[in-house]
């Protein structure tokens, strides 16, 4: 629409040619949107094999630093091939970038980013994981005498911190987790009900929903939610209150960033999770017993009925028991890795995925341990 | 040295009767100026006038509730549409902060305007990056660091060689000396000033430093109660009689500058 004036991007291109015995002839504008075709031309130019050479800059309409830095660099390089070269008519005001450019040539080269060796990259590894274990240790002893006084002492608990953390991470989970433990329950009662029926034994599929998901895959799809809804949060939270020195200004108000931040998240998620957890054993049983009388002709009382002798209240307890435990992992590596954020924004994306991809790793290894040590009591 | 270009005499940015509103609050109720090429222009006033607003504006960040940005002659707003690149090319902005990108080394973050815009060769974008990290004053070694690990002085020069890089024929600089040390702010100055001198460059600058302003402005249009309450040099604005005008100039500090700038 508006009217514009030519804009200086459409300017005449740079040329350059040998002009003669010994002459090089240099035209137009040398800026920096034509530079790219003015190396290809320069690539191109057939240099005389005279130890002298004259470059007319006479016809050089305009030139900004990028054009001189191109002029530089082609004196210099005739000069490295052991020609003289002199730049001749040169307009004053062109001349005075070319003067710049030159004056500060000395002074810049930046530093050629070498590779370190094989043994200077292993210990690098070897430092950095060190170091990063004796923090992460570290944290975990500061954040668990923290948590031991606070209990002991309960008026230095955040409780508004404490109850928004069990809405936004209880509350607020609820119809995600509840439609996905349903949905689980749906799943595991469908694909039993397939091999069930081939041996006439449909009644068993209340065995394999109830003890299933009370005991392994409720709390289990609770945590891996929960890491990765809230415990990315928890990284993302403090690594940009780290970022923005939020941080730093806890920490000069005499306030400690654990009792701050810290305890309120774990106790909330600690307090959330084996509620979450009981939330989701409804949701998911009640699935099972939807595909059951659905496909295997076990109405809703058989299925109360065999529920009361086949599960017994153990796997319950022990579901149930393991959520705390998961619950202080997810929050506690959250956390860590929020404290971890040194830099920028990037590294706010970076440890936030690795607090999820460690926490639910970490849920999991703990799970697996528990069934170890679980067999052996014989539970 | 930019061209004389056949619209010369078309000012490089043109603000006519802005209004900006931000929900109940109104930034600015009636703003016009007009900035000439190859001057350092320079827009001041208190705290929360819409100094950076009205640069967000010119910028096309940033539509005015109504109103007309012009730069180049292009409506500002319409830049971001994207089909004017060449427009884009010909500016640059120095942000408060330095608004380095956090992943891409001081030497990746200076060459990126290079990279995107242009198809340089690797070597030549080497060292037109080389030459403005040098000549914004910094330390060759600094090239390889992240920006942070790089010191808020540092961080804002970085920040001028980026915008600087592709020899724009304006710049942006928001509050270029806030929160450096004397020695270095005067330097900024030296800085901008030589820039102009050598490439004929247009500056637009937000700022509060009195010295900046008498030491570098040409014109300095003083923004307060959502309006311009004056237009001019240091010289004319000091004698102004606007009260708001005469308490922003001739604060202690203001007179403190003045009588080292101003007599002069």
């Amino acid at each position: 629409m508006a009217v514009t004036s030519k804009p200086s991007w459409t300017r005449p291109e740079a040329k350059v040619g040998i002009g003669g015995a010994g002459v090089l002839r240099c035209e137009g504008s040398w800026t920096i949107p034509n530079l790219s075709a003015l190396s290809r031309a320069l690539a191109g130019v057939q240099w005389p094999r005279t130890p002298k050479l004259a470059c007319d800059a006479t016809q050089i309409t305009a030139m900004d630093t990028g054009g001189a830095v191109v002029l530089h660099r082609l004196v210099m390089q005739l000069r490295r091939e052991g020609r003289q070269v002199t730049i001749e008519g040169l307009r004053p005001e062109f001349a005075e970038i070319l003067r710049m450019v030159s004056s500060n040539w000395n002074r810049i080269g930046l530093p050629a980013t070498t590779r370190p060796g094989w043994a200077e990259q292993v210990d690098q590894a070897v430092s950095k994981w060190t170091k990063q274990a004796v923090s992460a240790l570290g944290f975990i002893g500061e954040s668990t005498v923290g948590i031991w006084r606070s209990l002991n002492a309960p008026s230095g608990i955040r409780w508004r911190a404490l109850l928004r953390g069990l809405e936004l991470d209880g509350f607020n989970a609820l119809p995600i987790t509840g439609l996905l433990s349903f949905l689980i329950g749906v799943v595991i009662a469908y694909q039993g009900a397939e091999q069930l029926r081939k041996f006439g034994t449909n009644i068993f599929v209340v065995d394999l929903v109830g003890i299933s998901l009370l005991r392994e895959i409720s709390p289990l799809i609770v945590a891996i939610l929960i890491a990765g809804r809230s415990g990315s949060a928890y990284a993302a939270e403090i690594g940009t209150m780290k970022v923005t020195e939020e941080l730093d200004a806890v920490q000069t108000l005499g306030l400690s960033p654990v009792q701050l931040l810290v305890l309120p998240r774990v106790l909330a998620l600690v307090i959330a999770l084996p509620l979450l957890t009981v939330y989701a054993d409804g949701l998911g049983v009640f699935g099972g017993m939807l595909i059951a009388s659905n496909q295997l002709n076990v109405s809703f009382t058989e299925f109360v009925d065999r529920f009361e002798e086949a599960v017994a209240l153990r796997h319950f307890l022990i579901g149930i028991g393991k959520a705390p435990f998961f619950a202080f992992i997810i929050a506690l590596v959250g956390c860590y890795q929020g404290f971890q954020i040194r830099g920028g924004v990037d590294d706010v994306g970076r440890h936030t995925t690795t607090s999820v991809v460690q926490s639910i790793f970490l849920v999991i290894v703990f799970d697996a341990w528990c069934s170890i040590v679980l067999s052996w009591w014989e539970l | 040295m930019t061209p004389t270009l056949a619209g010369v005499e078309t000012p490089i940015i043109e603000v006519s009767h802005v209004f900006t509103r931000f929900g109940e609050t109104v930034v600015h109720k009636d703003v016009s100026l007009t900035v000439r090429r190859g001057e350092v222009f320079a827009i001041a006033g208190g705290n929360g006038c819409g100094k950076s607003t009205l640069m967000r504006e010119i910028v096309g960040l940033q539509e005015p509730t109504s109103g007309v940005v012009r730069l180049f002659g292009i409506e500002s707003w319409q830049l971001r549409e994207g089909r004017h690149h060449e427009v884009h090319r010909r500016f640059g902005v120095m942000f408060q902060q330095g608004a380095l990108f956090s992943s891409l080394t001081l030497a990746e973050n200076v060459a990126a305007p290079l990279k995107e815009h242009t198809r340089l060769s690797p070597d030549v974008i080497r060292d037109i990056v080389a030459l403005k990290i040098a000549s914004v004053g910094l330390p060759a070694d600094s090239a390889a660091k992240y920006p942070n690990e790089l010191s808020g002085g540092m961080r804002r020069r970085a920040a001028l060689a980026r915008a600087i890089v592709m020899d724009p024929e304006l710049l942006f600089l928001d509050e270029p000396t806030a929160g450096l040390d004397p020695m270095i702010a005067a330097g900024f100055d030296e800085l901008v000033l030589q820039l102009k001198a050598l490439l004929g460059l247009t500056v637009v600058m937000v700022t509060h430093d009195l010295d900046s302003l008498w030491r570098i402005a040409d014109r300095v249009a003083v923004l307060g109660d959502g309006t311009v309450l004056g237009i001019g040099t240091m010289r004319e604005l000091s004698r102004s009689d606007d009260p708001l005008i005469r308490e922003y100039f001739h604060g202690p500090r203001g007179r403190a500058a003045e009588g080292q700038h101003g007599s002069t």
